[in-house]
């Protein structure tokens, strides 16, 4: 009898025991900074935190500064993963303006970037790809849970996240050419996403800038947020160079955004060339009225191994990673105060590309104030300065160019006056007014580079003037050549990464590779 | 937490409910006593049971009984290491009988999971092994026991640290990217392998003196029970307990010296400067004969510095014995264990308690246990190996004008940048941790009175583990430097716990019926885990101070489970498990864990039944699903989002912000799965002198749980955790053991495995593509990787240019071969790189040999490797002449630099992968026993032993015995000297 009793309290203990443990399988996270997609956006705070992240992922390169948590793949250097930092070296490295110390990076790829000798397995590739379409994934999921509000501020974020999206697809036209496309539609998943032609994705993305260029604040609104200036800039980037990407001129559609930026035109007032041509490049840029978009750092909160950190701690006085060539030196004629260049221990001809003595450094990018102050978190090793994405002086450069090139709604002498006051900044010694007969294409070419070298523009730049690949224009060491050599024109674009392909059939690659 | 402990209430209810029942009644009365036929002394605990009925008794600790019987019952006598007898009473009531020692029944139970099968019953592939057979010396790292012994197991140790940890593969791995560590099972206590910041083995909480037994089980038949953590083969662990009778106490101590077993050869300070100068004369290297002006002085081997011989100690006590009839063991243990390298050290003190008591006719039996550690670990900085075999040999340890603590140093003398100083990094840097760890299990078995073949048993138990520790290092230091290189000094704290509870009920049905017998084991398992770290980084000065947010997570595993064997005339063994696993990781949480296996006791056949010759064969065939849970994440299934940390927030306006980051899920990922075939045979002849074992298998993963790429714009970043690809394992494995001699005063044991496996990617990507170049690995270098994974070749294969050599044989800087036959630059394109060998031993194999004549003793045992290649990483990264002078500072060469002369590294070169087939011995010890020390009572055993004591091997770097195969500047194996004196009473 008494083993009945026991058995039976055995039995009924551990019937109310199993069940009560099967839920237990049934986990959420345990830590505050875990939501699940269903408590994550709670406040306004949390929605905000959730477009702060759209801008972030341009620039940092995980939820920990300075690494950890990173966004993209752990067998990835996490320092070299930014947006800004892969964007330089494209930009940048593969042409006359730069050359990398160490060529080993990249399993000893990184290099041919220089040499144009990249191949589609060059992880680089691979990993400015990943980067681009994960910023485009994270974008469509905050559209997706912004969208049909009538709350102003998610309509106005709603807006922000569409033009990153396509700030975000420009720079894969301009790179890749074509890109894997998906949109707000595409729930995330394991699927496979469909290519897009490099002249539909221009179409895209024109059509979505038109559409949200009136729903974004006015210009300069909050500092570091996109606005109808930066919609109205990318506009005119992309119809600038629309000859290299669709084979059909848009000058017109350029100058009718640009002429926005100029006196009279709708943003008027709301920017300013800065009186120092440096303000614009230094800890405290924030205050330089002349940017018009900016992606942002912070010694303290906002900590990344991006590009401008690149371009201060690796130039020659740092740990010597970055070096120009003598093509960028001789450009700049004497007297022209926008020639930041480290010259002691170094020698103006490359011999070899990997010796740091060889090349003058750049120092053009400063972690110290207008004042002349040090940030009191530059002790952390990171630091203050934002990062110029579009600035006043580029549109008046475009302007100019866009007259140039046949574009109606300008005129020539606007675009002398745009360009002399680069030219004779309110604080700088004057370099000097050029004339309207000195006033072409090659000097707009030779300008940008003088006015904006490491910005991450050059490479766009010789393609749409047609020097960046072919025999025409020769720097040291393109083409793997001391004097430089003639390289094939299919590296206008950038190939579409080989284990991209792999993993993706609706993927074609691009022509030569 | 609640449920558990309510659970617990109910258990104790139970457990107190049946103690107190009173013994049925009983009819004659039996009395007697029982001694061993050793030395004639009682035998305490020996069970007695009245045959075909549940009534029986335990013995006294004198050995006398006293027992109610029928007059014309049958006792059965039976103890653990005796032959059991039968007695008829035959109307007697006083029955004295002396139990004979049976060598044979010592192994003939073999502890399987969840309970135990006498060892015709087995089925699987299962080895067991207990502490004869263990190596000798092993004090800090338990694993250490095994090396050597078992065919198909396979122990790295991490590094030559002080309690360092190992890698542990039993049949190689059957995962690619997920653990493939196996489970280990300390008495009934699954633990949990998750690594504990400050824990440098998790293992190392166990005093290898407090070791009873290893068993190993291999294939899926064996380990399906333990269903989705089984993939990998199971090690059980079993601890010394207590037995009936006085006290016995029983001391170990030991005394040991590590020395280092080699020094990388590098140039000396003459050697260096000559080299220097000549590569000034020709301007490598961005020297110059100024330059060469400025090379210092001095004559230093920077290895001599930062190594020294290191004294260790190590002592355990333990009693054992019964109180009150209730057995017990006590034991504690302390080692102090230096390491060669400056500074370092790892100290234990581990206390083992253990009670083993029974009621009501042994009808109850209880085994609690404790096992309770402190460890403390200096790890000091191992970077210091590496950078003394860079430091220029020119330059002194110290500078009396150095601002650096007085240590030479680069940034002292012109550099910006450099190689840090060792002896600085090793004197400087204040990196300790002191780790706690709690097992603490009860476990009861309750024969059920009515039905005594039934038995049910509940554990329960939790396992705490808990670390602290910090990484310090002054403002003076000047290797420790922030991101952008300023000297900032270092003081970073971080603190962990990990936690497992366990619950298991299961129930044990075993009968005979004629020809029949029948063994069930039935139950359910519910066990949580739940792990916490949190770490804090500050400047030297505490400025920068970089909060790390609080980790927490946690995870169930809740099982259901069944084996049953069957055995037919104790020649045919079928044995049929089944394990339904729940796991919260996924959301399917349920999966079912199936084997089947067959064994067939031919010995048992008319045909072998009179061959004298043959003692035993045995064939057995096994098939078995087994999982893989141990992802990298508690919730790979949940739609998250992430906070950034406070270094990772982004401006907008004048405020910053805390983003928020969707991750990327797989909402539908479940277990890997791994089908194991098994055929094994085991011989036994000439009176059980040679006992052979054969297995072969062939095992194949699906599902495989993979960290992979995912193509653009399928989700928010470029990798997921999803089930792709498939991999397959086929082996052989070989176990000899030999008594080739067996007299009075010379006995000779002598036991040889081999184990082959090959490993085979089959499936990688979602999508077969030929263009695809397969999964990187292998880090050498920022985005730089050595090695490659890829279908239709092993795993972690070298992925290398194939280097191409002069007439002489000698390797031509630059020249590789064009694989693609493309032309152009062969370095600049991927595809010309080759699958080069890999790092897994085609071959290992085991020998070992115990000599014991008279009083002496003599055993060694070693291993030898065969077809492991390694990625020489010291060698390539070092030894080019562009290297000799870099970042404004000197650095040393390896004297390999002869064989190749490169002057810029060649990383990707097939010269670098190198055989590095080994044969290490890695335990000679020698023994020596006295009976009688001093007085009668006192037992004395005196030992000497060296570990690791030589290699060969004609692989060049320090050791050619790489886990992972990237040779790397690990810290060094010492050779080990060992002085050690066992006394018992």
């Amino acid at each position: 009898m008494k083993y009945n009793k026991i058995l039976k309290v055995a039995a009924v203990g551990t019937t109310l025991f199993l069940g009560s443990c099967i839920s237990d399988l049934d986990v959420k996270p345990l830590t505050s900074n875990v939501k699940t997609s269903a408590n994550v956006y709670d406040s306004p705070e949390a929605y905000k935190g959730g477009l702060a992240k759209l801008y972030a992922s341009f620039v940092l390169t995980g939820q920990q500064g300075p690494a950890g948590q990173s966004d993209l793949a752990a067998s990835f250097d996490e320092g070299n993963s930014s947006f800004t930092r892969l964007l330089w070296n494209f930009q940048e490295l593969s042409t006359d303006e730069a050359v990398w110390t160490y060529t080993g990076d990249f399993g000893g790829t990184l290099g041919n970037l220089h040499y144009h000798t990249w191949t589609s397995a060059d992880s680089y590739i691979e990993l400015m790809f990943a980067r681009i379409m994960a910023i485009e994934v994270i974008i469509n999921e905050y559209i997706r849970v912004t969208a049909g509000t009538d709350n102003a501020d998610l309509k106005l974020f709603n807006a922000e996240a569409r033009f990153l999206r396509a700030m975000g697809y420009y720079y894969g036209m301009d790179l890749f050419g074509k890109m894997p496309f998906v949109t707000e539609a595409d729930e995330p998943g394991a699927f496979l996403p469909q290519q897009i032609s490099r002249a539909d994705l221009f179409a895209y993305i024109e059509s979505e800038l038109l559409d949200i260029q009136d729903k974004l604040g006015d210009a300069g609104f909050e500092y570091g947020r996109a606005d109808k200036g930066a919609c109205a800039f990318l506009l005119a980037k992309l119809y600038l160079n629309a000859e290299v990407y669709i084979g059909s001129p848009k000058y017109t559609e350029a100058i009718t955004q640009l002429k926005k930026f100029l006196a009279g035109g709708e943003f008027s007032g709301a920017y300013s060339l800065a009186p120092n041509y440096l303000d614009n490049f230094l800890a405290d840029n924030n205050t330089s009225p002349e940017l018009i978009f900016t992606l942002n750092s912070d010694g303290e909160k906002s900590q990344s191994y991006e590009s401008i950190w690149t371009m201060i701690k690796g130039n020659t006085n740092g740990w010597g990673g970055i070096r120009t060539t003598k093509s960028l030196v001789e450009k700049f004629d004497n007297g022209d105060t926008r020639d930041h260049f480290l010259t002691a221990n170094q020698t103006l001809e490359i011999e070899e590309i990997n010796q740091r003595g060889q090349g003058y450094g750049v120092y053009k990018f400063r972690n110290i104030n207008k004042d002349g102050s040090t940030p009191a978190s530059d002790i952390t090793g990171f630091t203050n300065v934002d990062n110029p994405m579009f600035r006043l002086a580029d549109a008046y450069l475009m302007y100019a160019e866009a007259v140039l090139r046949g574009g109606t709604g300008g005129d020539v002498n606007t675009a002398l006056t745009a360009v002399n006051a680069l030219r004779n900044r309110e604080n700088e010694t004057p370099i000097g007014d050029i004339s309207l007969g000195e006033l072409d294409l090659d000097f707009i070419l030779d300008e940008r580079a003088r006015e904006l070298y490491f910005e991450h523009q050059r490479r766009t730049d010789l393609i749409r003037f047609d020097r960046f690949t072919g025999g025409d224009y020769l720097w040291p060491w393109k083409g793997n050549v001391k004097e430089g050599t003639s390289t094939e024109s299919f590296r206008n674009v950038f190939p579409i990464p080989s284990s991209d392909l792999a993993s993706n059939p609706n993927l074609e690659p691009n022509d030569g590779y | 937490m609640m449920k558990f402990y309510r659970f617990l209430n109910v258990f104790f209810v139970i457990v107190c409910s049946v103690a107190s029942l009173q013994a049925l009644a009983q009819s004659a009365r039996v009395t007697g006593k029982v001694t061993s036929s050793d030395d004639g002394s009682g035998l305490p605990g020996v069970s007695i049971l009245e045959k075909g009925t549940s009534n029986g008794t335990v013995t006294d600790a004198d050995g006398g009984y006293s027992i109610n019987v029928g007059t014309d019952a049958v006792l059965v006598f039976s103890f653990v290491g005796y032959a059991s007898q039968e007695v008829a009473v035959s109307g007697r009531t006083q029955i004295d009988i002396t139990l004979e020692t049976d060598v044979t029944a010592l192994s003939e139970v073999v502890i399987v999971g969840y309970g135990e099968l006498k060892k015709e019953d087995v089925t699987g592939s299962i080895v067991a092994l207990n502490s004869k057979d263990f190596n000798k010396g092993v004090t800090a790292s338990p694993q250490d026991l095994l090396l050597g012994k078992v065919a198909g197991v396979s122990i790295t140790s991490n590094s030559g640290a002080p309690g360092s940890g190992a890698t542990i593969r039993i049949r190689g791995g059957s995962s690619l990217n997920a653990s493939n560590d196996p489970l280990i099972v300390i008495d009934g206590f699954p633990v949990d392998n998750n690594g504990l910041a400050g824990v440098a083995n998790p293992l190392a909480s166990i005093n290898p003196n407090d070791i009873e037994s290893y068993t190993v089980l291999k294939d899926a038949s064996a380990t399906a029970i333990y269903g989705s953590r089984a993939s990998n083969g199971v090690i059980i662990i079993t601890t010394k307990k207590g037995k009936q009778g006085k006290p016995k106490v029983e001391y170990d101590g030991l005394v040991s010296v590590s020395t280092p077993a080699k020094y990388l050869d590098v140039m000396d300070a003459n050697e260096y400067r000559s080299l220097i100068t000549e590569l000034a004369a020709q301007g490598i290297s961005g020297l110059n004969p100024a330059l060469v002006e400025t090379l210092g002085t001095e004559n230093t081997d920077w290895q001599k510095e930062i190594y020294r011989n290191a004294l260790s100690s190590n002592h355990n006590l333990s009693v054992s014995g019964s109180v009150k009839s209730i057995p017990y063991r006590v034991s504690y243990g302390y080692t102090n264990q230096e390491g060669i390298l400056m500074n370092t050290q790892m100290e234990r003190n581990s206390l083992n308690i253990n009670l083993t008591p029974s009621f009501m006719d042994d009808h109850i039996k209880l085994n609690v246990s404790a096992k309770g550690s402190r460890i403390f670990n200096n790890f000091n900085d191992a970077g210091a190996v590496g950078n003394a075999v860079t430091f220029d040999p020119t330059r002194p340890v110290r500078d009396e004008v150095s601002p650096y603590g007085g240590y030479f140093s680069w940034l002292n003398s012109g550099a910006t940048s450099g190689t840090g100083n060792p002896v600085a990094q090793l004197e400087q840097t204040d990196n300790k941790a002191i780790a706690h760890r709690l097992v603490g299990n009860a476990q009861l078995d309750y024969r059920v009175h009515f039905l005594p073949d039934l038995k049910l048993t509940v554990n329960a138990g939790i396992d705490r583990q808990e670390s602290e520790g910090h990484n310090k290092a002054g403002l003076d230091a000047e290797f420790a430097r922030n991101a952008s290189g300023v000297v900032v000094g270092r003081n970073n704290s971080y603190s962990g716990m990990n936690e497992s509870k366990l619950l298991e009920v299961y129930g044990n049905y075993a009968k005979e019926f004629g020809k029949h017998k029948v063994d069930f084991t039935g139950g359910y398992g519910w066990q949580h885990f739940y792990r916490e770290s949190f770490a804090t980084n500050r400047n030297g000065d505490n400025t920068s101070i970089v909060e790390i947010p609080p980790f927490k997570t946690e995870n169930f595993l809740l099982s259901f489970y069944g084996r049953l064997v069957y055995s037919l005339n104790s020649k045919y063994v079928l044995t049929a498990t089944l394990r339904n696993d729940g796991s919260s990781r996924f959301k399917d949480h349920w999966s079912l864990f199936p084997s089947f296996a067959f064994a067939w006791n031919m010995k048992e056949e008319s045909f072998l039944r009179n061959v004298e010759q043959i003692n035993d064969v045995k064939l057995r065939l096994g098939y078995g699903q087994t999982g893989q849970q141990a992802v990298f994440d508690d919730y790979p299934f949940l739609a998250t989002y992430s906070q950034s940390t406070s270094t990772a927030q982004y401006q907008l306006g004048d405020q910053f912000y805390y983003t928020w980051r969707p991750e990327a899920y797989d909402p539908n990922i479940k277990w890997e799965s791994t089908t194991t075939q098994n055929v094994g045979l085991d011989v036994s002849i000439i009176d059980s002198k040679l006992r052979i074992s054969i297995d072969g298998y062939i095992r194949e993963t699906k599902d495989l749980l993979n960290d992979v790429k995912i193509t653009a714009g399928a989700n928010f970043t470029n990798h997921i955790l999803t089930n792709v690809g498939s991999l397959t394992n086929k082996g052989v494995e070989v176990s000899l053991n030999a008594t080739p001699v067996s007299s009075k005063n010379l006995t000779w044991n002598a036991g040889f495995n081999l184990t082959y496996n090959k490993n085979e990617v089959t499936k990688l990507i979602l999508y077969d593509d030929p263009g695809y170049i397969g999964l990187p690995g292998g880090n050498i270098g920022i985005n730089a990787n050595i090695q490659n994974t890829q279908v239709g070749y092993p795993a972690n294969s070298f992925f290398v240019f194939k280097q191409v050599y002069d007439a002489s044989g000698n390797p031509i800087e630059g020249l590789f071969v064009d694989q693609t036959g493309e032309g152009g630059s062969v370095i600049s394109n991927e595809f010309n790189k080759y699958r080069f060998k890999n790092p897994a031993a085609k071959v290992l194999m085991g020998v070992n040999s115990r000599l014991d004549y008279k009083k002496f003793d003599f055993s060694f045992s070693g291993r030898i490797s065969l077809g492991n290649y390694v990625y020489n990483n010291t060698e390539s990264s070092l030894a080019f002449y562009n290297n000799a002078y870099s970042l404004s500072h000197f650095r040393n060469m390896p004297k390999s630099i002869s064989d190749t002369h490169f002057i810029d590294r060649q990383a990707y070169s097939d010269f670098y992968v190198q055989d590095a087939s080994f044969f290490k011995m890695d335990n000679i010890s020698l023994g020596y026993n006295v009976d009688k020390l001093l007085t009668q009572k006192l037992k004395a055993r005196f030992s000497l032993t060296v570990q690791n004591a030589f290699v060969i091997t004609k692989y060049k770097g320090i050791d050619p015995e790489v886990d992972g195969g990237l040779d790397n500047n690990i810290y060094p194996r010492p050779r080990v000297f060992l002085a050690g004196i066992n006394l018992s009473f």
